[in-house]
């Protein structure tokens, strides 16, 4: 069942999965996996990701708990993962091939919404973030609404990422790939270039308070997709919060991760430190 | 079957209260996990007279075989949780035991008595991890500061007033042995074990935004079952094991300690119908008891 805050049930309990696919794009990995017995994800939605095999026993003797993913594309393939091996979950899940098993726990959280209303689409992300941009993308275009990506990363390797997505424009903070400077000098020329829109984010945080803090001067709605360490996913641990405009925390994986730009006071948190 | 405190529950395996938000998890999972819900009763998060914000984050951190959380017991308040979760809580399919924490007795007494007075829940868990405010002592961690607490609040209700006990403590089997004396119907334990996160940047400072926080999982699963066993042998009231307990061996070995149920927490952030699993391997278990 799908409600109207863009969130897809899931099905209670995790469940394995077989990885049928490994790509690498620069610095990140995919990973492709068929979820039969799973629902369709909205996009923006997360997994909670552990392998099957060798969860701990890793520096520090970690993993441990479960990682969050935002899904980057679910197709007649499975579902696909967009990683970087930033930490001993992300390492050991980067070493998985076809054949291993994943433990898979969703999709959870809240998804992206709208424009239903006749105003375009802004993608505007980098980093691993671009992974729930590129579904969006994918299931804006099946719905003929025009949408511009706009994509961010430190370097060339880094940048590879932006393969996931279709005629992005790419930023580096190096220079080595389209423009030098900041994503957000992108989004800046786009939302001056006219038309209403809904701009769509994702990436790590500073970027994503850089866009937040551009569309609160512009007047301009924005869809935020947060990351946060958490240990459930599910509401469980109150471990991914983040404070609310007015006081208060909301938990990233049951209000979220996708919020409404609005509700926050910034967008600069603690990351998730995989 | 299993009895508990007059209670008659489907199976031993109850969670360890703050580690399943069954509201939070009806919104991520739907209506099917009222008909899957994977403990025999449900433990509800700690709840204070007044509402709670809970730590400033960092609230987490990882470590070999288990986590440590600086949470801080958000909730809504007492009014808050009887006029908006207390509804939905009923609907589950078990028996609901309510948790609740105060800093002096006479907040505790008003908990009680306000928690007493709802025909929905079954049962009462006191959280004693709390200092006095007085005395800066944790009020479990002291046998005459547990055991006069206990004694104020027992006229206030004849529900089954259940005392889950701190591990942070000099001597647990004598504060269970004071809980007892003072008229409590069970004891729950562990509590997570108080420890430090030192931040990754390697420069001394704490890691969570509360200071210190408390140790849960794997790692603590032998301190568990040593205070479990040592608690068991000292008093006659039936005892809530819990503290690691992630598979069906693991909850035997707690019954073997001497409880009469086991509670699953970090286990099920990690799969949340760990409950459900732990309780099957349990009865397979114990089927094959015969042959251990």
């Amino acid at each position: 069942m799908s409600e109207p805050d863009g969130r897809q049930v899931a099905p209670f309990g995790r469940r394995p999965v077989t990885l049928t696919e490994r790509r690498e794009h620069g610095a990140y990995v995919v990973l492709v996996a068929p979820d039969p017995h799973g629902p369709a994800p909205q996009p923006g939605q997360f997994y909670m990701l552990a392998a099957a095999e060798r969860w701990g026993g890793g520096p520090d003797e970690r993993p441990f708990l479960p990682r969050a993913f935002s899904v980057q594309r679910a197709d007649a393939a499975g579902l696909h993962f967009m990683l970087e091996d930033v930490g001993p979950g992300t390492g050991r899940l980067c070493e998985l091939g076809p054949g291993d098993e994943l433990w898979l726990t969703g999709p959870l959280g809240t998804g992206f919404s709208g424009p239903g209303d006749g105003r375009r689409a802004i993608l505007c992300g980098g980093g691993v973030g671009t992974a729930p941009l590129a579904i969006l993308q994918d299931d804006l275009r099946a719905r003929g609404v025009p949408a511009a990506a706009l994509l961010g990363f430190r370097d060339a390797a880094h940048a590879a990422g932006a393969e996931l997505l279709h005629g992005a424009r790419v930023a580096t903070d190096d220079g080595s790939v389209g423009h030098h400077g900041l994503v957000t000098d992108l989004l800046r020329d786009e939302l001056e270039a006219g038309g209403a829109a809904v701009v769509y984010s994702c990436g790590p945080p500073p970027m994503l308070e850089a866009v937040r803090a551009l569309c609160a001067e512009l007047g301009v709605e924005a869809q935020l997709a947060l990351e946060a360490g958490m240990a459930c996913g599910f509401g469980a641990c109150f471990g991914c919060v983040v404070p609310v405009r007015g006081g208060g925390y909301l938990r990233v994986c049951v209000d979220g991760p996708v919020v409404d730009a609005g509700r926050l006071e910034t967008a600069l948190v603690a990351g998730a430190g995989h | 079957m299993t009895a508990f405190c007059g209670l008659q529950l489907a199976h031993p395996v109850v969670n360890g209260s703050g580690t399943f938000d069954a509201i939070a998890a009806r919104r991520a999972f739907g209506p099917a996990l009222d008909g899957a819900f994977p403990f025999a009763a449900y433990v509800s998060k700690t709840i204070t007279l007044e509402p709670r914000e809970g730590n400033p984050p960092p609230r987490l951190y990882e470590t070999p075989g288990g986590m440590i959380n600086s949470i801080g017991l958000p909730n809504k308040g007492l009014a808050g949780y009887l006029e908006h979760d207390l509804p939905e809580l009923a609907r589950l399919p078990v028996p609901l035991i309510t948790n609740v924490m105060g800093s002096t007795a006479d907040e505790v007494v008003r908990l009680v008595e306000a928690v007493d007075a709802r025909r929905e829940i079954a049962a009462i868990e006191l959280n004693v991890s709390c200092p006095n405010v007085k005395t800066g002592l944790d009020l479990g961690a002291d046998p005459a500061e547990l055991g006069a607490l206990v004694r104020a609040v027992r006229p206030r209700t004849a529900k089954p007033l259940i005392v889950k006990l701190t591990p942070n403590t000099a001597d647990v089997a004598l504060v269970a042995q004071a809980a007892e004396d003072a008229g409590a119907d069970a004891v729950s334990l562990i509590n997570t074990l108080r420890a430090f996160a030192p931040h990754p940047d390697g420069s001394g400072a704490p890691w969570l935004g509360g200071g210190t926080g408390g140790m849960s999982g794997p790692a603590v699963r032998a301190v568990a079952l040593a205070q479990v066993a040592a608690v068991a042998r000292r008093v006659a009231l039936p005892v809530i094991g819990m503290g690691g307990v992630a598979s069906g061996r693991h909850a035997r070995q707690f019954l073997d300690a001497g409880a009469t149920l086991v509670a699953v927490g970090t286990e099920s952030f990690r799969d949340p119908a760990a409950g459900a699993r732990i309780a099957r391997e349990l009865g397979a278990e114990s089927a094959n008891s015969g042959n251990r």
